[in-house]
């Protein structure tokens, strides 16, 4: 059970997000919300990327101490795809367990590796430098990554954005396969109309939490006209 | 033919080669980092920075460098602070702090030159020519750390230089990471300093970090490139600085 309690967060005296609770039991749960909602923002308070108060945890454990069982998958435009990496330099990076300073990676670390890449189709990209791979190979070196590192609970911003079509369909298979194995997901979604049919719970944010749950109970037009406005309650 | 060989006949040719040899292979690899963590003119910032705690030291006779280490270590520090604790940026923050370092240097050795005789341009384009034994051998020291470390938290470090906020949330101390970067980068210049002075020690760190970054896809093969590059151009540099009658450090740099 992961659960949050009472997450406010921001860096100057209004908050950007705030007082969000609530449990999750495994599954994939959809972050909603307009632009600025505090989408991303609720991620990275959660890992401590971003100053917050609340508290977060995992199985009766603040979360803050159980980062090997976390993943976090980056949105796509917060990384220097310039850096002199290949994808496999990626990828086992995935595998770096806090307290392992000198341990080498190992070839239990190279198998999960593998079995990463080939599950997204990239292990023949693997000596491949990441600054030549398309949007949608990069996004996947960074799923394979998560997937390597065997966590419990993953965090995903923005996964799907500008990725081609066979991308988004092996991403899909992906996150649901770890929903039903009963991994935790939180992942931000920028398409509201999609939510309704590939999420087990979706959380409508704007700035606080709107509505959280099932989807056809949360994606009503009352509530999407409170996160949204008008506009988008209408279309 | 001769020119090329003759030199390396004299006890101080040979110091000086195996001193720039080492600061080669140190800043080579050091600086390699700095160029993929798009901070290089940070190591030209502290570098700079060097200047005030070498002068101190020598007025007050301890070695040279461990003024200049510790000047370095504060510098960076302020550069760090600034920008977290200020509306400053960070370009801004590191012109500030180092040009003010690079002052106070200047005027120490401008104060400390009416009391003995020194000579300013030792400080800032180094005075290769007058490596000791004893200086080689605590650059030998402080290369074997500097690389060792690198070596042995290479993945570490491969990670937080790649994605910083992939490694703070994997639990990595990133803190810890950070400020090792960077007493790794200031003993290298510092070692740099000695060899071609506080004005050019960054040639010796991004041009051949830079180069390797042309050549290799990935850095696995850039750090230690870094160093073999810079080696193989320090030869000629210095075989290039004895035949002809310019300052000693600045054909290396080039």
């Amino acid at each position: 059970m992961l659960t949050i309690e009472n997450l406010t967060a921001g860096y100057g005296a209004v908050p950007v997000l705030a007082g969000v609770t609530l449990a999750v039991e495994g599954g994939l749960t959809g972050i909603v919300g307009p632009n600025g909602a505090g989408k991303s923002t609720l991620l990275k308070a959660m890992v401590g990327l971003m100053p917050a108060t609340g508290q977060v945890w995992y199985g009766g454990q603040p979360l803050e101490r159980q980062r090997e069982r976390l993943a976090w998958v980056p949105q796509r435009s917060q990384v220097d795809w310039t850096f002199p990496a290949t994808v496999w330099d990626v990828v086992m990076t995935g595998r770096i367990r806090p307290r392992s300073w000198l341990r080498p990676l190992t070839v239990v670390d190279r198998r999960r590796a593998i079995a990463a890449l080939e599950r997204l189709g990239m292990a023949e990209y693997r000596d491949r430098p990441i600054g030549r791979l398309s949007g949608g190979q990069q996004q996947r070196v960074f799923l394979a990554r998560a997937l390597a590192r065997e966590s419990e609970i993953l965090l995903l911003d923005e996964p799907l954005v500008g990725v081609d079509r066979p991308t988004e369909e092996v991403m899909w298979s992906v996150l649901r396969e770890l929903a039903a194995a009963g991994k935790t997901l939180l992942m931000v979604h920028h398409d509201v109309g999609m939510a309704r049919n590939v999420f087990d719970r979706v959380l409508l944010l704007n700035r606080r939490v709107v509505a959280w749950g099932e989807p056809e109970q949360v994606l009503t037009a009352a509530n999407l006209q409170e996160a949204y406005g008008q506009a988008l309650a209408a279309a | 033919m001769e020119i090329l060989w003759e030199p390396w006949q004299l006890a101080f040719m040979q110091r000086a080669l195996i001193a720039v040899l080492l600061v080669a292979v140190l800043c080579g690899v050091a600086g390699s980092l700095l160029v993929v963590r798009r901070q290089a003119l940070l190591g030209d910032a502290i570098a700079h920075s060097l200047l005030p705690g070498a002068a101190l030291a020598f007025a007050v006779n301890l070695p040279l460098s461990l003024g200049a280490f510790a000047a370095g270590l504060l510098a960076a520090f302020c550069m760090a602070v600034v920008p977290q604790r200020s509306p400053v940026k960070e370009d801004a923050a590191m012109g500030i702090v180092f040009s003010a370092f690079f002052a106070a240097g200047v005027a120490l050795i401008s104060v400390i030159q009416k009391e003995r005789k020194i000579d300013l341009s030792h400080f800032l384009f180094g005075n290769l020519l007058a490596t000791t034994p004893q200086d080689l051998v605590e650059m030998a020291i402080a290369t074997a750390i500097v690389v060792g470390a690198i070596a042995l938290f290479y993945k570490e470090i491969l990670f937080y230089s790649f994605d910083p906020e992939g490694a703070a949330v994997a639990g990595l101390p990133v803190r810890t990471l950070e400020v090792g970067i960077t007493v790794g980068i200031t003993a290298a210049v510092t070692v740099g300093m000695k060899a071609v002075g506080v004005l050019l020690v960054l040639a010796m760190s991004i041009a051949p970090g830079a180069t390797a970054y042309l050549w290799m896809p990935r850095r696995a093969g850039g750090d230690g490139h870094g160093g073999l590059l810079a080696a193989s151009a320090a030869w000629w540099g210095c075989t290039a600085a004895i035949s002809s009658t310019c300052l000693r450090g600045p054909p290396l740099c080039w």
